[in-house]
């Protein structure tokens, strides 16, 4: 009898031996990007061309530009494709990516409640209006996660002349967390934000929020791509990721992302024809 | 509020439209969960059955941290396997990273704790009952965890559902190590807080009454399984 209890005990240890099995299609690449691209539906739309084209599959992780770089240079991908152009340029220059190509634009925006407390819709300053802002204290929710909309913030405070590390915890409230979840906390507690335009086209939960400032050229939004060095990460694919990066700088990947549209509006402006550097 | 009865029609029309891509994430969803707790429950029963008869030095001290370790964030477990399985990290050369693969490796770590230390004491309980028996047995070690996990294999069940249900309701570990990869490493949770970041509330809910459907459905499973088992063994 208790044989008979060892036997069983025994099986029922061995049996839930299920191994969850990996899909690993042949020919993927793993492409470091942003919660912007993402979110706004782009690469729901540009990747099935390319993937249809070179029967290349792209898996994309969309976390903020500075945990992409950070993935990007421990090797935990083949292209990065993100939103910060001096901490890429930064990259490249310590050898984590092969070259830098500037591959599109599209522009920040300020979104606000419609009371708009600071008194700053319509304006297309940004430094004047997170001037009002400040001087206000009205609610300001900030990224917070170092990301490249957090950065691009961050510049537009300094240029204003505003610490907002004093001011953090008062009106101005960092969410440490992506585009939609600040654009969530936001909108939930009447805070000005400051998103790139494709996440707030592409976003469900507006509330009363609308658009308060846009049209300032401090606002543009440069995306760059760039593939991780195969000579720091020999196991970059090199051929493949830089076959997604001719496309994407390609006439036809250039048409692609012209024609990606939200509502009938065109997101993403392609610029790849004159590169920086 | 009207997102609330949105997110009702939305999940009924979600699951009997058979959506397609909804059921690849869900199937994901519960080969990773139910793939992470098997492993689970395969070391943390025994272990928990092992420290509820043994006794040694310190036994107090593991006893505190293993109850402790239930508590583990799951971002931190994320964080902790995503430097493992990172390129640059010792198991690198694995290339798991963003496969489903390390996604029940991090569910398991973050389901052992809980499977071993809820098993150490639905089994010690019962090793004092039978402490007599054992002894008249002249039974080893080994013989005495064997039996003690076979005849509280009943309540053991409770263990491992409360294992599945930390499993399959967790996003921090799975978004970090499985990168949300649409079709690749895409489950039920990182798709709520995929959602839920692009302000589709109704949607994101919708997607978490199935959430919850699906779990209903596993745990009325594994006690209709459990009930069978119990009339075969006391018929």
């Amino acid at each position: 009898m208790l044989r008979r209890h060892l036997i069983a005990a025994c099986l029922a240890l061995l049996l839930p031996a299920l191994p969850a099995t990996a899909q690993q299609a042949s020919k993927f690449i793993v492409v470091q990007s942003t919660t912007s691209t993402e979110n706004s539906g782009l690469f729901k739309y540009l990747l099935p061309l390319f993937t249809a084209k070179t029967g290349i599959e792209v898996r994309v992780v969309a976390v903020g530009t500075g945990q992409a770089i950070k993935n990007a240079a421990n090797g935990d991908g083949d292209v990065l494709f993100v939103h910060a152009k001096a901490d890429e340029e930064k990259f490249v220059a310590a050898g984590g990516a092969v070259k830098r190509f500037d591959v599109m634009y599209n522009d920040f925006v300020v979104v606000g409640p419609a009371a708009d407390p600071a008194g700053v819709s319509g304006s297309k300053d940004v430094v004047a209006a997170f001037k009002a802002i400040a001087a206000k204290g009205a609610p300001f929710a900030s990224r917070g996660d170092e990301s490249g909309t957090h950065k691009a913030e961050l510049a537009l405070w300094k240029e204003a002349g505003v610490d907002v590390k004093a001011a953090s915890g008062g009106w101005y409230r960092e969410t440490g967390s992506g585009m939609g979840a600040t654009l969530n906390t936001g909108v939930g507690m009447g805070a000005y934000v400051l998103t790139d335009r494709a996440s707030w086209s592409a976003f469900g939960n507006r509330g009363t929020f609308k658009i308060a400032v846009e049209g300032d050229r401090k606002l543009f939004n440069q995306y760059g791509i760039m593939l991780v060095n195969p000579a720091k990460h020999a196991h970059v694919k090199a051929d493949l990721g830089q076959a997604f990066i001719d496309w994407v700088l390609s006439k036809d990947g250039q048409a692609a992302i012209a024609g990606f549209k939200i509502a009938g509006e065109q997101q993403f402006f392609p610029n790849a024809a004159a590169p920086s550097n | 509020m009207q997102d609330l009865g949105q997110a009702f029609a939305t999940a009924w029309a979600m699951l009997t439209g058979f959506d397609p891509a909804l059921w690849s994430v869900v199937l994901l969803s519960l080969k990773v969960s139910l793939g992470a707790v098997a492993i689970a429950s395969a070391l943390g029963i025994p272990l928990g059955a092992m420290l509820a008869v043994a006794r040694f030095p310190g036994r107090g001290g593991v006893l505190v941290l293993l109850n402790a370790m239930m508590g583990l964030p799951p971002v931190v477990i994320g964080l902790l396997v995503y430097l493992l399985l990172s390129a640059s990290g010792p198991f690198g050369v694995l290339h798991l990273l963003y496969t489903p693969t390390a996604m029940v490796v991090a569910q398991t770590l973050l389901v052992l704790p809980i499977v071993a230390a809820l098993s150490r004491q639905v089994i010690e309980d019962l090793a004092l009952e039978y402490a007599d028996y054992f002894r008249s047995l002249g039974l080893g070690r080994a013989g005495a965890v064997a039996t003690l996990i076979y005849d509280a294999r009943f309540s053991l069940t409770t263990a491992v559902l409360a294992g599945f249900g930390r499993a399959i309701a967790e996003v921090g570990a799975v978004m970090i190590v499985g990168g949300n990869i649409d079709r690749v490493t895409r489950v039920m949770t990182t798709t709520i807080a995929l959602e839920t970041s692009k302000g589709n509330i109704a949607l994101a809910l919708a997607l978490g009454l199935v959430l919850i459907l699906i779990a209903v459905l596993v745990n009325v499973a594994v006690m209709g399984l459990r009930a069978t088992a119990a009339r075969a063994a006391y018929a």
